[in-house]
């Protein structure tokens, strides 16, 4: 292979993302403030200059580099470029609630940038080693920031279980990697696509075995049932900033990877992996929406709801259609959106020693702070897919992709169960609007904090009157 | 049976005996000496193999270093044999029917028919002077050299992780400031306290 140096700029954003972060760990050491107001707003700047280089090496048709392992395309460009803006409102929310918590180091702020640039890694993957690398260097920085808060033991057993979970993850799906490298020879996606098209005798079963390995091990790191069991408890577990990191940005990475590996290289398997997303996903949205209504804690009613969210992400994809998958890639923005402004209104609600997380504290906060209150209804509102909010459309959109192609059953449990879920998103308004304070306490948010989360919130609102804005962005 | 087969199968019975050995002896220092056993045998397997390097490093890396970790966790933490075994009766029949299936699928694609002669031809066998570990390192500083420097982020990853997890500033500790000694000015530490004398 001859090494040249011009292709190095088509991976601009990843350099950037890498330099950024190391650059973040030798201020720290370097600079000496309380407040880390240096590493701090050189993690928002990084973040910003990474979105710079992705838009201005972005477009045109897609390059594959250095050996076949990285490619650069459309998708890879839209979902970067959505994983980089969302990433600036979630470190403005996580310093807010680290602040408030005392714990306000700059470990958040370099892992947090290494397990984003793990995502860049995994949505640019052309070959499973380089996918497989990625999911390792985002989940690796995820398990050390579950444990971030070291006096908190819940925090030590959640990053535990994550941990021994997500290396039984690995295990399977390394082990369908090594099926289907068997099978084929081929390391790389458009390899493995030529080798299984080739193929003529007529008997998948060998490439089939492999592909069973390969899916669990997605809907593991998606957390779709019954591949869910860690979901609930890690985020609980974990203090309130870094389940904010872990329920929104990482649902951007998997579907791109379930894509390349799904719709890229098996693309001709289809007839056999689309049913198994289908169980994948009428399983996450039944038992996603009717668990969450039980639940008291708003952590973990949260992962119940996103657990049904991966379900309708798996909608998009099962249909097979470019205009599903475009489809499951909206969704996966739409959500993480929203997910991101959830978890912030929970950082805004925190004060110093008191974390909110019961929805019973939640009660009567239209009286305490109507911003706050009315940003959590256009979330509430957007996740149970209540027009005229985006998350109306990315339902829309994803149910559209499934009755195309004439799964009209679907099409129709996923709104039965979409409705049992609008039950406890309302539930969480009836108490903001209609209930009386159990606490008088002000609720005191930074500035910026605040301004982001009222951005937000109107974001969910603007995208849901011109979906078009984001929808047209997401191309294959 | 050619001297070379024979050797593989010597490697692999002894590989087996010693893998099985770990799962059911009751000491746990046992298991890690017969899993260093198991090591030392998946080696013997690569070297037929000619893959010289992988080889070595299996040994070095995993019996010299991990192994010793592992021996030294073994003999730290207390564990309690009886209590690791309370749940097994109760959760053998899933075990047993997890292992059965996924025996069952093995044997349906692992074989002479997937992964025969025919399918894969055999590697053509090297030189004596071949070197395994230049090729291995062309390969790895052209081809691979993307994943190469993601590996080397990830430990990267891995340093930061295990010092933000176990290094604590503990507030009782003896450590001596110099600086802040020769800082010290009189005024800090005597106090002058103005006193009626006595008579």
């Amino acid at each position: 292979m001859e090494f040249d140096n011009s292709q190095l700029m088509t991976m601009l954003p990843e350099i950037v993302m890498l330099t950024g972060a190391l650059l973040v760990l030798l201020v720290d050491l370097m600079v000496r403030d309380s407040d880390r107001m240096w590493p701090y707003a050189l993690t928002l700047g990084t973040l910003l200059a990474a979105f710079a280089a992705a838009v201005s090496v972005g477009g045109g048709s897609s390059e594959i580099i250095l050996g076949g392992n990285y490619v650069r395309d459309a998708m890879g460009d839209s979902l970067k470029g959505a994983l980089l803006l969302i990433a600036i409102p979630l470190f403005i929310y996580a310093r807010e609630g680290l602040r408030k918590m005392d714990e306000w180091r700059t470990e958040y702020l370099t892992l947090g940038l290494f397990s984003i640039l793990g995502m860049m890694i995994m949505i640019s993957a052309n070959g499973f080693i380089a996918l497989y690398l990625g999911l390792e260097l985002l989940t690796l920085s995820l398990y050390a920031l579950v444990a971030y808060c070291r006096d908190s033991s819940k925090g030590a057993e959640a990053a535990m279980k994550y941990f021994v979970l997500g290396a039984l993850a690995s295990g399977l799906l390394l082990y369908g990697i090594s099926m289907i490298y068997g099978a084929t020879g081929k390391i790389d996606f458009p390899g493995i696509m030529q080798q299984i098209a080739a193929d003529n005798t007529g008997d998948n079963t060998i490439f089939v075995f492999g592909m069973v390995f390969v899916v669990i091990g997605i809907a593991f790191k998606f957390g779709a049932v019954p591949f869910h069991m860690w979901m609930p408890d890690v985020y609980q577990g974990s203090s309130t900033p870094v389940t904010l990191l872990i329920g929104s940005l990482p649902k951007i990475a998997a579907v791109a990877i379930a894509l390349r590996v799904l719709a890229g290289a098996m693309e001709s398997l289809h007839q056999d992996w689309y049913m198994m997303l289908v169980i994948l996903a009428i399983l996450s949205m039944a038992l996603g929406n009717i668990v969450a209504i039980a639940q008291q804690n708003i952590k973990r009613m949260l992962a119940y709801s996103t657990i049904s969210h991966v379900g309708f992400i798996f909608l998009g994809i099962l249909s097979g259609t470019d205009e599903g998958y475009r489809a499951a890639m909206f969704y996966a923005v739409v959500y993480a959106l929203m997910a991101v402004g959830a978890f912030g209104i929970l950082i805004a609600l925190d004060r110093k020693g008191v974390v909110v997380d019961q929805l019973h504290q939640l009660k009567g906060l239209n009286d305490r702070h109507p911003w706050l209150a009315l940003t959590m209804l256009l979330i509430m509102f957007s996740m149970a897919g209540v027009p005229p909010t985006v998350g109306f459309w990315a339902k829309l959109f994803v149910l559209e992709a499934v009755v195309s192609i004439d799964m009209w059953w679907l099409a129709v449990i996923a709104v039965f169960f979409s409705i049992i879920g609008a039950f406890y998103y309302i539930r969480v308004v009836k108490f903001m609007y209609f209930d009386k304070p159990i606490d008088d306490e002000p609720v005191v948010v930074g500035g910026a904090a605040q301004t982001m989360l009222a951005v937000n919130g109107l974001a969910v609102l603007l995208f849901g009157l011109f979906p078009v804005l984001v929808f047209g962005l997401m191309k294959l | 049976m050619s001297f070379e087969k024979f050797i593989f199968y010597i490697f692999s019975l002894v590989l087996i005996f010693a893998a099985t050995m770990v799962i059911t002896r009751r000491n746990p220092v046992h298991a890690v000496l017969f899993l260093v056993l198991a090591f030392f045998n998946a080696a013997g397997l690569w070297m037929l193999l000619e893959a010289e390097f992988l080889a070595l490093v299996l040994v070095l890396v995993y019996v010299g270093a991990v192994m010793v970790l592992f021996l030294f966790v073994v003999m730290m933490l207390d564990v309690d044999v009886a209590e690791m075994r309370a749940g097994f009766m109760k959760n053998l029949p899933v075990g047993l029917l997890i292992g059965a299936a996924m025996i069952i699928e093995l044997l349906m694609v692992v074989g002479p028919k997937y992964f025969g002669l025919d399918k894969f031809a055999a590697p053509v066998k090297h030189a004596a002077d071949f070197s395994n570990t230049e090729a291995l390192g062309m390969l790895l500083y052209t081809d691979y050299l993307y994943p190469f420097e993601i590996a080397a982020v990830i430990l990267l990853v891995a340093i930061i992780a295990a010092i933000s997890l176990t290094l604590r500033r503990r507030p009782d500790r003896k450590y001596i400031d110099i600086s802040k000694q020769l800082a010290a000015k009189k005024a800090d530490r005597l106090r002058v306290v103005k006193m009626e004398s006595e008579k």
